[in-house]
Protein backbone atom coordinates (compact mmCIF):
# COMPACT_ATOMS: atom_id res chain seq x y z
CA UNK A 1 0.00 0.00 0.00
CA UNK A 2 2.69 2.44 0.99
CA UNK A 3 4.73 1.42 -2.02
CA UNK A 4 1.96 2.17 -4.46
CA UNK A 5 1.29 5.45 -2.64
CA UNK A 6 4.87 6.59 -2.99
CA UNK A 7 5.41 5.39 -6.51
CA UNK A 8 3.17 7.76 -8.50
CA UNK A 9 4.81 11.05 -7.41
CA UNK A 10 8.19 9.69 -8.45
CA UNK A 11 7.52 10.13 -12.17
CA UNK A 12 6.73 13.88 -12.13
CA UNK A 13 9.79 14.54 -9.98
CA UNK A 14 12.18 13.02 -12.49
CA UNK A 15 10.34 14.76 -15.29
CA UNK A 16 10.76 18.04 -13.45
CA UNK A 17 14.42 17.28 -12.92
CA UNK A 18 14.88 16.60 -16.60
CA UNK A 19 13.09 19.79 -17.52
CA UNK A 20 15.19 21.73 -15.00
CA UNK A 21 18.39 20.23 -16.37
CA UNK A 22 17.43 21.09 -19.94
CA UNK A 23 16.56 24.67 -18.94
CA UNK A 24 19.90 24.90 -17.23
CA UNK A 25 21.58 23.55 -20.33
CA UNK A 26 19.77 26.04 -22.51
CA UNK A 27 20.99 28.83 -20.30
CA UNK A 28 24.65 27.77 -20.47
CA UNK A 29 25.57 29.98 -23.46
CA UNK A 30 23.93 32.99 -21.81
CA UNK A 31 25.90 32.47 -18.60
CA UNK A 32 29.09 32.12 -20.64
CA UNK A 33 28.35 35.33 -22.55
CA UNK A 34 27.01 37.40 -19.69
CA UNK A 35 30.13 38.77 -17.96
CA UNK A 36 32.09 39.61 -21.12
CA UNK A 37 29.15 41.06 -23.01
CA UNK A 38 28.11 43.06 -19.95
CA UNK A 39 31.64 44.45 -19.81
CA UNK A 40 31.45 45.53 -23.46
CA UNK A 41 27.97 47.00 -23.06
CA UNK A 42 28.88 49.04 -19.98
CA UNK A 43 32.39 50.12 -20.95
CA UNK A 44 32.17 50.26 -24.74
CA UNK A 45 28.56 50.79 -25.93
CA UNK A 46 27.26 52.89 -23.04
CA UNK A 47 30.20 55.34 -23.28
CA UNK A 48 29.28 55.95 -26.92
CA UNK A 49 25.81 56.96 -25.77
CA UNK A 50 27.31 59.24 -23.13
CA UNK A 51 29.58 60.74 -25.73
CA UNK A 52 26.66 61.39 -28.08
CA UNK A 53 24.85 63.11 -25.24
CA UNK A 54 27.92 65.15 -24.26
CA UNK A 55 28.32 66.37 -27.82
CA UNK A 56 24.94 68.16 -27.72
CA UNK A 57 25.47 69.72 -24.29
CA UNK A 58 26.35 73.31 -23.54
CA UNK A 59 27.73 74.87 -20.42
CA UNK A 60 31.04 75.34 -18.70
CA UNK A 61 33.18 73.42 -16.24
CA UNK A 62 32.16 75.68 -13.35
CA UNK A 63 28.42 75.76 -14.03
CA UNK A 64 28.20 72.21 -15.31
CA UNK A 65 27.00 70.91 -18.66
CA UNK A 66 23.43 70.39 -19.75
CA UNK A 67 21.84 68.69 -22.74
CA UNK A 68 20.49 71.50 -24.90
CA UNK A 69 20.49 69.71 -28.26
CA UNK A 70 23.02 72.23 -29.43
CA UNK A 71 23.93 70.67 -32.79
CA UNK A 72 25.78 73.83 -33.71
CA UNK A 73 28.77 72.28 -31.88
CA UNK A 74 29.19 69.80 -34.72
CA UNK A 75 29.14 72.52 -37.33
CA UNK A 76 31.58 74.70 -35.37
CA UNK A 77 33.91 71.77 -34.73
CA UNK A 78 33.98 70.90 -38.42
CA UNK A 79 34.49 74.53 -39.40
CA UNK A 80 37.38 74.97 -36.99
CA UNK A 81 39.08 71.63 -37.45
CA UNK A 82 38.35 70.43 -40.97
CA UNK A 83 42.04 70.80 -41.98
CA UNK A 84 43.02 68.33 -39.25
CA UNK A 85 40.26 65.99 -40.37
CA UNK A 86 41.28 66.00 -44.02
CA UNK A 87 44.92 65.67 -42.99
CA UNK A 88 44.15 62.64 -40.80
CA UNK A 89 42.35 60.83 -43.60
CA UNK A 90 45.03 61.81 -46.10
CA UNK A 91 47.95 60.72 -43.90
CA UNK A 92 46.21 57.50 -42.86
CA UNK A 93 45.32 56.72 -46.47
CA UNK A 94 48.85 57.38 -47.70
CA UNK A 95 50.33 55.28 -44.90
CA UNK A 96 47.91 52.44 -45.70
CA UNK A 97 48.90 52.52 -49.37
CA UNK A 98 52.60 52.56 -48.46
CA UNK A 99 52.06 49.69 -46.02
CA UNK A 100 50.46 47.66 -48.80
CA UNK A 101 53.26 48.44 -51.26
CA UNK A 102 56.01 47.71 -48.72
CA UNK A 103 54.27 44.87 -46.92
CA UNK A 104 53.21 42.82 -49.92
CA UNK A 105 56.71 41.84 -51.08
CA UNK A 106 57.70 40.89 -47.53
CA UNK A 107 54.53 38.82 -46.98
CA UNK A 108 55.14 37.16 -50.36
CA UNK A 109 58.75 36.49 -49.41
CA UNK A 110 57.72 34.83 -46.13
CA UNK A 111 54.98 32.76 -47.75
CA UNK A 112 56.79 31.48 -50.86
CA UNK A 113 60.51 32.26 -50.83
CA UNK A 114 61.77 32.04 -47.26
CA UNK A 115 61.92 28.24 -47.02
CA UNK A 116 63.47 27.21 -43.74
CA UNK A 117 64.01 30.87 -42.82
CA UNK A 118 60.26 31.44 -42.68
CA UNK A 119 59.93 31.33 -38.89
CA UNK A 120 62.99 33.52 -38.40
CA UNK A 121 61.59 36.22 -40.70
CA UNK A 122 58.16 35.95 -39.04
CA UNK A 123 59.75 36.47 -35.63
CA UNK A 124 61.64 39.49 -37.00
CA UNK A 125 58.34 40.96 -38.21
CA UNK A 126 56.58 40.44 -34.88
CA UNK A 127 59.53 41.15 -32.56
CA UNK A 128 59.49 44.97 -32.92
CA UNK A 129 56.03 44.82 -31.33
CA UNK A 130 57.66 43.97 -28.06
CA UNK A 131 59.60 47.17 -27.73
CA UNK A 132 57.19 49.88 -26.64
CA UNK A 133 56.00 51.62 -29.81
CA UNK A 134 56.62 55.04 -28.27
CA UNK A 135 60.30 54.21 -27.82
CA UNK A 136 60.51 52.98 -31.42
CA UNK A 137 58.75 56.07 -32.70
CA UNK A 138 61.25 58.21 -30.80
CA UNK A 139 64.03 56.29 -32.58
CA UNK A 140 62.77 57.81 -35.85
CA UNK A 141 63.76 61.19 -34.44
CA UNK A 142 67.34 59.95 -34.47
CA UNK A 143 67.06 58.31 -37.89
CA UNK A 144 65.49 61.32 -39.60
CA UNK A 145 67.49 63.90 -37.62
CA UNK A 146 68.64 67.07 -39.41
CA UNK A 147 72.06 66.47 -40.91
CA UNK A 148 71.74 62.72 -40.28
CA UNK A 149 72.63 60.01 -42.78
CA UNK A 150 69.10 59.64 -44.20
CA UNK A 151 68.66 63.35 -44.82
CA UNK A 152 72.17 63.55 -46.34
CA UNK A 153 71.48 60.74 -48.79
CA UNK A 154 68.08 62.15 -49.78
CA UNK A 155 69.73 65.54 -50.25
CA UNK A 156 72.56 64.19 -52.39
CA UNK A 157 70.09 62.33 -54.58
CA UNK A 158 68.05 65.57 -54.86
CA UNK A 159 65.00 63.68 -53.62
CA UNK A 160 64.40 66.31 -50.96
CA UNK A 161 64.20 68.98 -53.66
CA UNK A 162 61.31 67.12 -55.26
CA UNK A 163 59.53 66.36 -51.99
CA UNK A 164 59.94 69.94 -50.75
CA UNK A 165 58.49 71.18 -54.01
CA UNK A 166 55.52 68.89 -53.38
CA UNK A 167 55.22 70.22 -49.84
CA UNK A 168 56.00 66.91 -48.18
CA UNK A 169 59.26 68.07 -46.65
CA UNK A 170 61.15 71.28 -46.09
CA UNK A 171 64.46 71.83 -47.82
CA UNK A 172 67.19 70.04 -45.83
CA UNK A 173 64.64 68.81 -43.35
CA UNK A 174 62.53 65.66 -42.95
CA UNK A 175 61.71 65.81 -39.25
CA UNK A 176 58.64 67.91 -38.37
CA UNK A 177 57.23 67.55 -41.88
CA UNK A 178 54.30 65.52 -43.29
CA UNK A 179 56.77 62.98 -44.68
CA UNK A 180 58.12 62.19 -41.20
CA UNK A 181 54.59 61.65 -39.87
CA UNK A 182 53.57 59.39 -42.76
CA UNK A 183 56.87 57.53 -42.41
CA UNK A 184 56.15 56.94 -38.71
CA UNK A 185 52.55 55.87 -39.34
CA UNK A 186 53.65 53.47 -42.08
CA UNK A 187 56.29 52.00 -39.82
CA UNK A 188 53.98 51.64 -36.82
CA UNK A 189 51.18 49.81 -38.63
CA UNK A 190 53.21 47.78 -41.14
CA UNK A 191 53.03 44.52 -39.14
CA UNK A 192 49.21 44.82 -39.10
CA UNK A 193 49.38 44.73 -42.90
CA UNK A 194 52.00 42.02 -43.27
CA UNK A 195 50.41 39.40 -41.00
CA UNK A 196 46.96 39.21 -42.67
CA UNK A 197 48.63 39.32 -46.11
CA UNK A 198 50.92 36.48 -45.12
CA UNK A 199 48.01 34.41 -43.76
CA UNK A 200 46.03 34.68 -46.98
CA UNK A 201 49.09 34.16 -49.24
CA UNK A 202 50.18 31.10 -47.27
CA UNK A 203 46.82 29.43 -47.96
CA UNK A 204 47.34 29.60 -51.73
CA UNK A 205 48.12 26.23 -53.26
CA UNK A 206 51.57 26.42 -54.86
CA UNK A 207 50.38 24.17 -57.69
CA UNK A 208 48.16 27.01 -58.92
CA UNK A 209 51.33 28.94 -59.80
CA UNK A 210 52.69 25.93 -61.67
CA UNK A 211 49.38 25.50 -63.49
CA UNK A 212 49.41 29.15 -64.54
CA UNK A 213 52.98 28.72 -65.78
CA UNK A 214 52.04 25.57 -67.69
CA UNK A 215 49.32 27.58 -69.39
CA UNK A 216 51.99 30.01 -70.65
CA UNK A 217 51.24 32.80 -68.18
CA UNK A 218 54.24 35.04 -67.53
CA UNK A 219 55.14 35.53 -63.86
CA UNK A 220 53.56 38.99 -64.03
CA UNK A 221 50.31 37.59 -65.44
CA UNK A 222 50.30 34.81 -62.87
CA UNK A 223 50.58 37.39 -60.13
CA UNK A 224 47.87 39.61 -61.63
CA UNK A 225 45.38 36.85 -62.42
CA UNK A 226 46.05 34.23 -59.74
CA UNK A 227 48.08 35.31 -56.73
CA UNK A 228 46.72 38.80 -56.13
CA UNK A 229 43.00 37.96 -56.46
CA UNK A 230 43.46 35.03 -54.07
CA UNK A 231 45.16 37.29 -51.53
CA UNK A 232 42.30 39.81 -51.55
CA UNK A 233 40.98 38.79 -48.08
CA UNK A 234 44.42 39.61 -46.66
CA UNK A 235 44.53 42.90 -48.57
CA UNK A 236 41.12 43.92 -47.23
CA UNK A 237 41.74 43.05 -43.59
CA UNK A 238 45.30 44.42 -43.76
CA UNK A 239 44.19 47.78 -45.11
CA UNK A 240 41.42 47.99 -42.50
CA UNK A 241 43.78 47.08 -39.64
CA UNK A 242 46.15 49.80 -40.86
CA UNK A 243 43.76 52.58 -41.83
CA UNK A 244 41.48 52.50 -38.77
CA UNK A 245 44.12 52.93 -36.08
CA UNK A 246 46.17 55.30 -38.27
CA UNK A 247 43.23 57.66 -38.76
CA UNK A 248 42.86 58.23 -35.03
CA UNK A 249 46.54 58.18 -34.15
CA UNK A 250 48.13 61.28 -32.74
CA UNK A 251 51.38 59.87 -31.39
CA UNK A 252 53.29 60.05 -34.69
CA UNK A 253 51.93 63.49 -35.52
CA UNK A 254 52.96 64.83 -32.10
CA UNK A 255 56.36 63.17 -31.84
CA UNK A 256 57.58 63.41 -35.44
CA UNK A 257 55.51 66.30 -36.79
CA UNK A 258 55.02 69.97 -36.09
CA UNK A 259 51.98 72.16 -35.43
CA UNK A 260 51.33 72.07 -39.19
CA UNK A 261 50.93 68.29 -39.18
CA UNK A 262 48.46 67.94 -36.29
CA UNK A 263 45.89 65.21 -36.84
CA UNK A 264 42.35 65.06 -35.50
CA UNK A 265 43.41 62.75 -32.65
CA UNK A 266 45.63 65.54 -31.28
CA UNK A 267 42.72 67.97 -31.36
CA UNK A 268 40.40 65.57 -29.53
CA UNK A 269 43.06 64.91 -26.92
CA UNK A 270 43.81 68.60 -26.39
CA UNK A 271 40.14 69.59 -26.21
CA UNK A 272 39.40 66.80 -23.77
CA UNK A 273 42.40 66.83 -21.47
CA UNK A 274 43.70 70.40 -21.63
CA UNK A 275 41.03 72.81 -22.88
CA UNK A 276 38.32 70.76 -21.13
CA UNK A 277 35.81 71.69 -23.83
CA UNK A 278 33.98 68.37 -23.58
CA UNK A 279 31.17 69.03 -26.11
CA UNK A 280 33.57 69.97 -28.91
CA UNK A 281 35.83 67.01 -28.15
CA UNK A 282 32.86 64.62 -28.06
CA UNK A 283 31.50 66.02 -31.33
CA UNK A 284 34.89 65.66 -33.05
CA UNK A 285 35.28 62.12 -31.78
CA UNK A 286 31.76 61.27 -32.95
CA UNK A 287 32.40 62.65 -36.43
CA UNK A 288 35.65 60.67 -36.65
CA UNK A 289 33.85 57.50 -35.62
CA UNK A 290 31.07 58.06 -38.17
CA UNK A 291 33.50 58.84 -40.99
CA UNK A 292 35.62 55.77 -40.29
CA UNK A 293 32.65 53.43 -39.91
CA UNK A 294 31.05 54.67 -43.13
CA UNK A 295 34.31 54.35 -45.05
CA UNK A 296 34.90 50.86 -43.66
CA UNK A 297 31.38 49.69 -44.49
CA UNK A 298 31.50 51.04 -48.05
CA UNK A 299 34.94 49.52 -48.53
CA UNK A 300 33.89 46.09 -47.27
CA UNK A 301 30.75 46.14 -49.47
CA UNK A 302 32.77 47.18 -52.50
CA UNK A 303 35.44 44.55 -52.08
CA UNK A 304 32.70 41.95 -51.70
CA UNK A 305 34.24 40.14 -48.77
CA UNK A 306 31.53 40.86 -46.25
CA UNK A 307 31.66 37.46 -44.63
CA UNK A 308 35.38 37.71 -43.93
CA UNK A 309 35.30 40.32 -41.21
CA UNK B 1 73.75 42.74 -68.10
CA UNK B 2 73.80 39.75 -65.72
CA UNK B 3 73.58 41.99 -62.65
CA UNK B 4 70.39 43.63 -63.89
CA UNK B 5 68.93 40.27 -64.77
CA UNK B 6 69.74 38.95 -61.31
CA UNK B 7 68.07 42.00 -59.74
CA UNK B 8 65.00 41.54 -61.93
CA UNK B 9 64.70 37.90 -61.06
CA UNK B 10 65.03 38.54 -57.33
CA UNK B 11 63.09 41.78 -57.22
CA UNK B 12 60.52 40.50 -54.71
CA UNK B 13 63.17 39.12 -52.36
CA UNK B 14 65.12 42.38 -52.48
CA UNK B 15 61.99 44.48 -51.88
CA UNK B 16 60.93 42.19 -49.03
CA UNK B 17 64.32 42.38 -47.35
CA UNK B 18 64.30 46.19 -47.66
CA UNK B 19 60.92 46.28 -45.90
CA UNK B 20 62.32 43.99 -43.22
CA UNK B 21 65.23 46.40 -42.76
CA UNK B 22 62.75 49.29 -42.43
CA UNK B 23 60.94 47.33 -39.71
CA UNK B 24 64.07 46.40 -37.79
CA UNK B 25 66.02 49.67 -38.10
CA UNK B 26 64.33 51.51 -35.18
CA UNK B 27 64.97 48.54 -32.89
CA UNK B 28 68.65 48.61 -33.83
CA UNK B 29 68.74 52.34 -33.12
CA UNK B 30 67.04 51.82 -29.73
CA UNK B 31 69.60 49.13 -28.89
CA UNK B 32 72.66 51.12 -30.01
CA UNK B 33 71.51 54.25 -28.20
CA UNK B 34 71.11 52.34 -24.95
CA UNK B 35 74.94 52.51 -24.85
CA UNK B 36 75.04 56.24 -25.50
CA UNK B 37 76.16 58.96 -23.13
CA UNK B 38 74.22 61.98 -24.36
CA UNK B 39 75.33 65.54 -23.74
CA UNK B 40 71.99 67.16 -23.02
CA UNK B 41 68.69 65.91 -21.75
CA UNK B 42 67.74 64.22 -25.02
CA UNK B 43 69.16 60.94 -26.26
CA UNK B 44 68.83 61.61 -29.99
CA UNK B 45 72.43 62.19 -31.11
CA UNK B 46 75.36 59.79 -30.62
CA UNK B 47 78.12 61.00 -28.27
CA UNK B 48 80.17 58.37 -26.41
CA UNK B 49 79.94 54.68 -25.68
CA UNK B 50 78.95 54.04 -22.09
CA UNK B 51 77.49 51.27 -19.94
CA UNK B 52 76.12 53.69 -17.32
CA UNK B 53 72.45 53.18 -18.15
CA UNK B 54 72.76 49.39 -18.17
CA UNK B 55 74.50 49.45 -14.77
CA UNK B 56 71.75 51.58 -13.25
CA UNK B 57 68.51 50.86 -15.13
CA UNK B 58 66.32 52.33 -12.39
CA UNK B 59 68.44 55.45 -11.98
CA UNK B 60 65.70 57.69 -13.33
CA UNK B 61 63.07 58.99 -10.94
CA UNK B 62 59.65 57.29 -11.32
CA UNK B 63 60.56 55.18 -14.35
CA UNK B 64 60.72 51.75 -12.71
CA UNK B 65 57.61 52.57 -10.69
CA UNK B 66 55.71 53.21 -13.90
CA UNK B 67 57.17 50.05 -15.41
CA UNK B 68 55.99 47.89 -12.52
CA UNK B 69 52.56 49.54 -12.66
CA UNK B 70 52.32 48.74 -16.37
CA UNK B 71 53.32 45.13 -15.72
CA UNK B 72 50.69 44.80 -12.99
CA UNK B 73 47.95 46.30 -15.14
CA UNK B 74 48.96 44.15 -18.12
CA UNK B 75 48.90 41.00 -15.95
CA UNK B 76 45.45 41.66 -14.50
CA UNK B 77 44.03 42.88 -17.82
CA UNK B 78 45.36 39.73 -19.50
CA UNK B 79 43.76 37.47 -16.89
CA UNK B 80 40.44 39.32 -17.06
CA UNK B 81 40.26 39.56 -20.84
CA UNK B 82 41.41 35.95 -21.35
CA UNK B 83 38.83 34.47 -18.96
CA UNK B 84 35.93 36.57 -20.27
CA UNK B 85 37.05 36.21 -23.90
CA UNK B 86 37.46 32.43 -23.70
CA UNK B 87 33.97 32.08 -22.21
CA UNK B 88 32.50 34.18 -25.04
CA UNK B 89 34.39 32.18 -27.69
CA UNK B 90 33.06 28.86 -26.41
CA UNK B 91 29.52 30.23 -26.30
CA UNK B 92 29.83 31.57 -29.85
CA UNK B 93 31.24 28.38 -31.36
CA UNK B 94 29.44 25.69 -29.37
CA UNK B 95 25.94 26.97 -28.74
CA UNK B 96 22.98 28.33 -30.65
CA UNK B 97 21.29 31.31 -29.04
CA UNK B 98 19.43 34.48 -29.81
CA UNK B 99 20.98 37.83 -30.74
CA UNK B 100 24.08 36.17 -32.17
CA UNK B 101 24.45 38.85 -34.85
CA UNK B 102 24.23 41.69 -32.36
CA UNK B 103 26.78 40.02 -30.10
CA UNK B 104 29.16 39.43 -33.00
CA UNK B 105 29.04 43.09 -33.97
CA UNK B 106 29.49 44.18 -30.35
CA UNK B 107 32.70 42.15 -30.32
CA UNK B 108 33.85 43.35 -33.74
CA UNK B 109 33.18 47.08 -33.24
CA UNK B 110 35.93 47.83 -30.68
CA UNK B 111 38.46 46.57 -33.24
CA UNK B 112 36.93 48.74 -35.98
CA UNK B 113 37.08 51.97 -34.05
CA UNK B 114 39.96 54.41 -33.75
CA UNK B 115 41.41 54.16 -30.26
CA UNK B 116 40.95 57.83 -29.56
CA UNK B 117 37.15 57.48 -29.98
CA UNK B 118 36.97 54.68 -27.41
CA UNK B 119 39.29 56.62 -25.12
CA UNK B 120 37.26 59.82 -25.28
CA UNK B 121 33.87 58.12 -24.89
CA UNK B 122 35.03 56.02 -21.94
CA UNK B 123 36.28 59.18 -20.28
CA UNK B 124 32.86 60.83 -20.68
CA UNK B 125 31.34 57.82 -18.92
CA UNK B 126 33.82 58.00 -16.05
CA UNK B 127 33.39 61.77 -15.73
CA UNK B 128 29.61 61.43 -15.68
CA UNK B 129 29.80 58.75 -13.01
CA UNK B 130 32.27 60.78 -11.00
CA UNK B 131 34.70 57.86 -11.00
CA UNK B 132 38.17 58.40 -9.54
CA UNK B 133 40.59 58.05 -12.48
CA UNK B 134 43.56 55.78 -11.80
CA UNK B 135 44.52 52.11 -11.59
CA UNK B 136 40.96 50.77 -11.75
CA UNK B 137 39.78 52.91 -14.65
CA UNK B 138 42.90 51.92 -16.62
CA UNK B 139 42.29 48.25 -15.85
CA UNK B 140 38.62 48.47 -16.90
CA UNK B 141 39.61 50.12 -20.19
CA UNK B 142 42.33 47.57 -20.92
CA UNK B 143 40.08 44.56 -20.31
CA UNK B 144 37.51 46.22 -22.61
CA UNK B 145 39.79 46.65 -25.63
CA UNK B 146 41.73 43.39 -25.16
CA UNK B 147 38.54 41.32 -24.97
CA UNK B 148 37.71 41.38 -28.69
CA UNK B 149 41.21 40.33 -29.66
CA UNK B 150 41.17 37.39 -27.25
CA UNK B 151 37.78 36.29 -28.63
CA UNK B 152 39.13 36.40 -32.19
CA UNK B 153 42.21 34.33 -31.30
CA UNK B 154 40.41 31.71 -29.21
CA UNK B 155 37.43 31.41 -31.56
CA UNK B 156 39.67 30.48 -34.47
CA UNK B 157 41.17 27.64 -32.45
CA UNK B 158 37.91 26.31 -30.99
CA UNK B 159 36.31 26.38 -34.44
CA UNK B 160 39.00 24.14 -35.90
CA UNK B 161 38.56 21.64 -33.05
CA UNK B 162 37.14 18.23 -33.90
CA UNK B 163 33.95 17.83 -31.80
CA UNK B 164 34.28 14.05 -32.13
CA UNK B 165 37.18 14.11 -29.67
CA UNK B 166 34.85 15.34 -26.94
CA UNK B 167 32.20 12.83 -27.97
CA UNK B 168 34.82 10.10 -27.71
CA UNK B 169 35.72 11.27 -24.20
CA UNK B 170 32.05 11.16 -23.21
CA UNK B 171 31.68 7.69 -24.72
CA UNK B 172 34.56 6.62 -22.51
CA UNK B 173 32.54 7.72 -19.46
CA UNK B 174 34.27 11.03 -18.79
CA UNK B 175 31.95 13.51 -17.05
CA UNK B 176 31.37 16.97 -18.51
CA UNK B 177 33.89 18.55 -16.15
CA UNK B 178 36.49 15.89 -16.82
CA UNK B 179 35.93 16.15 -20.58
CA UNK B 180 36.39 19.90 -20.43
CA UNK B 181 39.53 19.83 -18.28
CA UNK B 182 41.29 16.87 -19.91
CA UNK B 183 40.22 17.16 -23.55
CA UNK B 184 38.68 20.51 -24.49
CA UNK B 185 40.97 22.84 -22.57
CA UNK B 186 44.29 21.23 -23.64
CA UNK B 187 43.23 21.39 -27.30
CA UNK B 188 42.10 25.01 -27.01
CA UNK B 189 45.21 25.96 -25.02
CA UNK B 190 47.32 27.28 -27.95
CA UNK B 191 44.50 29.63 -28.98
CA UNK B 192 44.02 30.80 -25.41
CA UNK B 193 47.77 31.30 -25.01
CA UNK B 194 47.93 33.31 -28.24
CA UNK B 195 45.00 35.45 -27.09
CA UNK B 196 46.59 36.02 -23.70
CA UNK B 197 49.95 36.98 -25.23
CA UNK B 198 48.23 39.42 -27.56
CA UNK B 199 46.26 40.91 -24.66
CA UNK B 200 49.42 41.34 -22.60
CA UNK B 201 51.28 43.04 -25.45
CA UNK B 202 48.33 45.32 -26.26
CA UNK B 203 47.76 46.30 -22.66
CA UNK B 204 51.42 46.82 -21.82
CA UNK B 205 51.98 49.01 -24.87
CA UNK B 206 48.75 50.98 -24.84
CA UNK B 207 49.11 54.71 -24.75
CA UNK B 208 46.09 56.52 -26.20
CA UNK B 209 43.30 54.93 -24.14
CA UNK B 210 45.44 54.94 -21.01
CA UNK B 211 46.38 58.58 -21.45
CA UNK B 212 42.71 59.59 -21.43
CA UNK B 213 41.64 57.46 -18.48
CA UNK B 214 44.65 57.45 -16.16
CA UNK B 215 44.12 60.69 -14.25
CA UNK B 216 47.44 61.42 -12.58
CA UNK B 217 48.59 57.77 -12.63
CA UNK B 218 51.62 57.21 -14.89
CA UNK B 219 52.15 53.97 -16.78
CA UNK B 220 55.37 53.18 -18.65
CA UNK B 221 54.15 54.37 -22.09
CA UNK B 222 52.94 57.56 -20.43
CA UNK B 223 56.35 58.00 -18.82
CA UNK B 224 57.99 57.68 -22.24
CA UNK B 225 55.51 60.17 -23.69
CA UNK B 226 56.26 62.65 -20.91
CA UNK B 227 59.99 62.20 -21.33
CA UNK B 228 59.69 63.06 -25.03
CA UNK B 229 58.82 66.54 -23.79
CA UNK B 230 61.05 66.76 -20.70
CA UNK B 231 64.11 64.85 -21.86
CA UNK B 232 64.66 61.21 -22.75
CA UNK B 233 66.84 59.26 -20.29
CA UNK B 234 69.05 56.52 -21.78
CA UNK B 235 67.37 54.07 -19.38
CA UNK B 236 64.26 54.10 -21.62
CA UNK B 237 66.36 52.48 -24.33
CA UNK B 238 67.70 49.95 -21.84
CA UNK B 239 64.15 48.89 -20.94
CA UNK B 240 63.16 48.80 -24.62
CA UNK B 241 66.16 46.64 -25.51
CA UNK B 242 65.60 44.30 -22.57
CA UNK B 243 61.94 43.86 -23.52
CA UNK B 244 62.95 43.06 -27.08
CA UNK B 245 65.52 40.46 -26.00
CA UNK B 246 63.14 38.83 -23.49
CA UNK B 247 60.40 38.62 -26.13
CA UNK B 248 62.71 37.03 -28.70
CA UNK B 249 63.96 34.54 -26.09
CA UNK B 250 60.37 33.60 -25.16
CA UNK B 251 59.46 33.09 -28.82
CA UNK B 252 62.58 31.00 -29.49
CA UNK B 253 62.00 28.90 -26.35
CA UNK B 254 58.38 28.33 -27.37
CA UNK B 255 59.49 27.27 -30.83
CA UNK B 256 62.04 24.84 -29.37
CA UNK B 257 59.46 23.29 -27.05
CA UNK B 258 56.99 22.94 -29.92
CA UNK B 259 59.66 21.31 -32.09
CA UNK B 260 60.65 18.86 -29.38
CA UNK B 261 57.00 17.91 -28.86
CA UNK B 262 56.58 17.35 -32.55
CA UNK B 263 59.69 15.16 -32.65
CA UNK B 264 58.68 13.09 -29.62
CA UNK B 265 55.18 12.69 -31.06
CA UNK B 266 56.76 11.11 -34.09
Amino acid sequence: MTVTKEAPPAAPVTELKVRKASTRKRLVPYWLLLPGILWLVVFFALPLVYQASTSVQTGSLEKGFEVTWHFQTYWDALKDYYPQFIRSLLYAGTATLLCLLLGYPLAYLIAFKAGRWRNVVLVLVIAPFFTSFLIRTLAWKTILADGGAVVDVLNTLHILDVTSWLGWTESNRVLATPMAVVCGLTYNFLPFMILPLYTSLERIDGRLHEAAGDLYATPATTFRKVTFPLSMPGVVSGTLLTFIPASGDYVNAELLGSTDTKMVGSVIQTQFLRVLDYPTAAALSFILMAVVLIMVTVYIRRSGTEDLV
Amino acid sequence: MPVLRWIRRNLIVIAGLLTLAYLILPNVVVMVFSFNKPNGRFNYAWQHFSLDAWKDPCGVADMCGSLSLSLQIATWATIGATVLGTMISFALVRYRFRARGAINSLIFLPMAMPEVVMAASLLTLFLNMGAQLGFWTILIAHVMFCLSFVVTAVKARVMSMDPRLEEAARDLYAGPVQTFLRVTLPIAAPGIAAGALLAFALSFDDFIITNFNAGSTVTFPMFVWGSAQRGTPVQINVIGTAMFIIAVLVVVAGQLIANRRKNSAR
